[in-house]
């Protein structure tokens, strides 16, 4: 086995040293005196060609030749190959937690650098260092209103990813907070009901923008009736779209958080993601997670720090404002590489040009007959559709096609059994986009 | 360093982007615009190249540098697992996919590593099932008391609110028992730093869930009782949970499911090679015995009689879900891959390496470094800096100094119950001529303390900074460049 360094002769000689001839009485020295498990169901090692061969095999037995046009909150963006150098730089992936300042200032200053990033994009004050996910960094926000507040009742939308509202509803299941899920819907209205759930017991009302079904919202009428209830307004949001939409910060929202795969980091069947989380100043010691921040050395020298470590577990313990403790952090610097490579103007041609062909894809697909749109004309890069049957169906069809030609919503919403969720991106092209309404027609 | 953001300048791009092969619409209407563009550095892709190179070189990571933080197993990480992990037909799979109609067909591949993963570790462990779900060490442990919760729950005993934790435990433990729902108490350990009995006994009761141990403890001790202590748990109607963050001791030695643990996590960046990223992404799968199966989390990995693997979600009792989708599949996959390289015989061999170098640091470092408990150590072993605070250095002192000397520092101050703990955990990959130079630096630092404790107490002079101001930074935080 090449990881292991020790040979027969340092062995012996280590034995010698701790008093023991065998490793059997090393173990027995170390109080474990049964006998070793036979792990018979296991098979002997493999040298690395053979197992590069078995997993180069397991991977060409997933079909990622299918042109995709999923998302439902998780996005196939181009990504540049220097992001890939940078998170690859094994200073950075082989470092842990940055407890020793003085021997992680590259972490320490990158985790500085995107937390500033985040803020920037959500208009907010601070962000921390990450969190799990999106679905976490949720959850997390809805305990920290609860926090903040004293109240245990939050009030969702149901035009929250249904995929964090049920992580959501499992953390919360031994609990005591209330979840109030306010019905989707496609006009105003949904906006009224949500305002009509907040109460004086509400701690926060959880939204999403763009929403599952990509639309657009502005926010400012239900942020600011939460505040008049002393409720907090929470947001998960999708950072590609922050680059031309609305911060999240200007429409009053309290807390930030979202998926962060969508900037630089690969589908990956599910992760590792990245969740991140900001806030308001006001309310920044109550924040979970990580945070990095800008101090000096004993010679006046700038430098970073992990700071306000008061509200973490290593110290707090059972009172920590979260349990987390390893988080994604070098998710977090391949977001920041990512961002940094994109920059200002890059950013936003990625956001345009995925609202453009989103909305190129759509008119072409509602030419088909049968098919209707759902929702109006704001939205960003993903849209809904209703077809004349039932979306899974279809596209099971359009799988035999070579399209993932998007999610069909059913699954979550019953009553949207023929409605179809597509997602465009700026990786796909004009071909792609015709061949898939082509297809679609052909199916339907 | 500069900040990457002090190095913009407009009009520069780090990034080329398609055109527009469709009408450019303005797709998005004027009222949800962002009336002012995002500041996000406008810099060239060399900029970006060399800006994050360089703050590369001011880390200390596995590959540059010995890195016996204990309790958090550094091991070497195989060089080969990135590219797996990189293979398009792994990176480009989106999660979404085998939730299509005919779409398990689709992912068959990353289906199995899941499933065999799942396999291999439940053998390691000695339990009925995994899940690869949790996303880091202490959401696995979230999610394994989240199952004590659920049996209980299941067998109508509302009474269990209490989670029973050493003093020696881990943050995470109590952390994760609150996020949970439980109360949690502190169990003392005894003079040998095992689990007090007698004060086990006494908080036992109709209303203890459950106790978390971490074995072996923190201390790098195997609680000789561990046995005994499931036995009491389990008359009393509560069940155990395993931290295994020190999994890398035992590992194809003892299986924690034999010892009668019922739920475990563990850190697959420590004990199974991922990468520790700079403080993730980890990922903590939790293994169970057969009574807490049906409230695992889902969706789970089945393999079928005709030998594909499918997800299924049809467990009425399962937790739901803890994860967007099969848990940190890019860490898993490395892990796996760890797994087929041991094979049977490598796991063993990686636990009586880690444990022979954690006992030889210890057997070296003893006639200069106090030990709160005199005792054989498991991977890793926990000093005292008790005699050197007589000189003014403390243990944070020697963690500086050893900085200096071109050693990443081992974990200090903690476990809590070791006043002035210096916690090394070398791990089985290190070769005894990097150990025996790191014992060396550790003898010059005590004699040094003796000699010019001022030395030590100045340290670090080499690194890019010094010791940092770290009240400044929490009282007048500064936290983001907000430009």
């Amino acid at each position: 086995m090449p990881y292991i360094a020790n040979t027969e002769a340092d062995v012996k000689e280590m034995f010698k040293t701790i008093g023991c001839d065998s490793f059997e009485q090393m173990w027995e020295k170390a109080q474990i005196k049964s006998p070793p498990p036979s792990l018979d169901t296991l098979h002997s090692g493999l040298s690395e060609y053979e197992v590069v061969r078995h997993l180069n095999e397991l991977a060409a037995r997933n079909a990622t030749q299918l042109v995709n046009f999923l998302g439902a909150g998780y996005y196939d963006h181009i990504i540049p190959a220097a992001v890939g150098e940078i998170t690859g730089r094994s200073e950075f992936y082989t470092a842990y937690t940055p407890y020793q300042p003085e021997a992680s200032q590259g972490t320490l200053q990158a985790i500085y650098e995107y937390q500033s990033m985040i803020c920037r994009l959500t208009g907010l004050f601070v962000a921390n260092a990450s969190l799990y996910d999106g679905g976490t960094a949720l959850f997390e926000a809805m305990m920290m209103a609860g926090r903040i507040t004293r109240r245990r009742q939050a009030v969702i939308s149901e035009a929250v990813s249904p995929i964090f509202r049920r992580m959501i509803e499992c953390y919360s299941s031994n609990l005591d907070i209330e979840l109030i899920q306010v019905p989707s819907g496609t006009d105003d209205s949904a906006q009224k009901q949500l305002m009509d759930a907040i109460t004086e017991d509400t701690a926060c009302v959880i939204v999403q923008y763009p929403n599952v079904f990509g639309t657009i919202e502005a926010w400012g009428e239900v942020t600011a009736h939460a505040h008049a209830k002393g409720a907090l307004a929470v947001c998960s949001c999708y950072p590609v779209a922050l680059a031309v939409l609305t911060p999240p910060g200007e429409m009053g929202f309290d807390i930030v958080t979202g998926e962060g795969q969508s900037i630089g980091i690969p589908l990956s069947f599910g992760g590792p993601y990245l969740g991140f989380m900001a806030t308001t100043e006001k309310h920044m010691r109550k924040m979970p997670g990580r945070i990095c921040g800008r101090t000096v050395d004993s010679d006046g020298k700038d430098g970073f720090v992990l700071t306000l470590q008061t509200r973490e577990q290593h110290i707090r313990r059972a009172s920590a404002m979260s349990n987390i403790c390893s988080n994604e952090s070098l998710c977090a610097l391949t977001a920041l590489v990512y961002l940094c490579c994109m920059g200002k103007q890059g950013l936003i041609d990625v956001a345009e040009l995925c609202a453009a062909k989103a909305a190129f894809a759509r008119s072409e697909i509602l030419k088909i007959d049968g098919v209707k749109p759902v929702g109006g004309d704001a939205f960003f890069n993903e849209f809904v559709i209703s077809l004349p049957g039932d979306a899974a169906e279809v596209v099971g069809k359009m799988i035999d096609k070579g399209f993932a030609a998007g999610f069909p919503l059913g699954r979550y919403y019953p009553d949207r059994k023929n409605q179809l969720l597509i997602a465009v991106t700026e990786k796909r092209t004009r071909e792609e986009i015709k061949a898939l309404a082509n297809a679609l027609e052909a199916v339907l | 360093m500069k900040l990457i953001f002090s190095i913009s300048r407009s009009g520069r791009r780090g990034s080329s982007i398609p055109k527009a092969d469709v009408p450019e619409v303005n797709a998005i209407p004027p009222q949800f615009r962002r009336k002012k563009s995002a500041e996000l550095p406008e810099v060239s892709e060399q900029e970006v190249i060399r800006h994050f190179t360089a703050l590369s070189r001011k880390n200390m990571g596995v590959d540059t540098n010995f890195y016996p933080l204990g309790s958090c197993t550094m091991k070497y990480n195989p060089k080969f697992h990135e590219r797996i992990a990189a293979l398009p037909g792994f990176a480009e799979l989106h999660p979404l996919l085998p939730q299509l109609r005919h779409g398990g067909a689709l992912t068959q591949g990353a289906l199995a590593v899941i499933y065999e993963a799942e396999r291999i570790l439940s053998e390691l462990l000695g339990f009925s099932a995994c899940t690869m779900q949790p996303l880091a060490g202490a959401h696995g442990e979230l999610a394994g008391v989240m199952l004590i919760a659920a049996y209980h729950k299941a067998c109508n005993d509302d009474r269990r609110k209490v989670m029973l934790i050493p003093d020696a435990a881990h943050g995470t433990n109590p952390a994760s028992a609150a996020v949970a729902g439980f109360d949690t108490v502190e169990i003392a350990s005894d003079s040998e730093g095992n689990v007090d009995l007698e004060d086990l006994k006494k908080h036992l009761g109709p209303e203890v869930a459950g106790l978390m141990l971490t074995c072996p403890n923190t201390l790098g001790l195997f609680d000789p009782n561990v046995k005994e202590i499931c036995r009491l748990v389990h008359e009393a109607g509560g069940l155990c949970y395993c931290d295994g963050a020190n999994f890398n001791a035992i590992i194809g030695r003892v299986r924690p499911g034999d010892l009668g643990f019922d739920v475990m996590h563990v850190n697959l960046h420590k004990t199974f090679s991922t990468p520790h990223g700079g403080g993730g992404p980890g990922s903590g799968p939790v293994g169970v015995a057969e009574k807490l199966v049906p409230y695992l989390p889902i969706s789970r990995v089945a393999k079928r009689s005709d030998g594909t693997y499918a997800l299924e979600y049809d467990y009425p009792d399962s937790i739901g879900y803890i994860a967007p989708f099969y848990g940190n599949f890019g860490i898993i996959l490395r892990a796996y891959a760890y797994m087929l390289t041991l094979g049977r015989e490598g796991f063993r061999r990686v636990s009586e390496n880690a444990v022979l170098n954690a006992n030889y640091i210890r057997c070296r470092l003893a006639p200069y470094y106090d030990q709160k408990y005199n005792r054989f150590s498991m991977h890793e072993c926990v000093f005292s800096a008790s005699r050197q605070v007589a000189k003014g250095v403390h243990a944070l002192d020697i963690a500086k100094a050893l900085i200096d000397r071109g050693y990443h520092p081992p974990t200090i101050y903690f476990p809590l119950i070791v006043p002035e703990a210096l916690m090394i955990e070398p791990t089985e990959t290190e070769s005894k001529d990097t150990i025996d130079s790191f014992i060396e630096a550790m003898i010059e630092i005590a004699k040094m303390t003796e000699t010019n404790p001022e030395q030590i107490q100045q340290a670090p002079v080499k690194t890019p900074v010094k010791r940092m101001d770290e009240t400044r930074a929490a009282r007048t935080p500064v936290v983001a460049d907000l430009g």
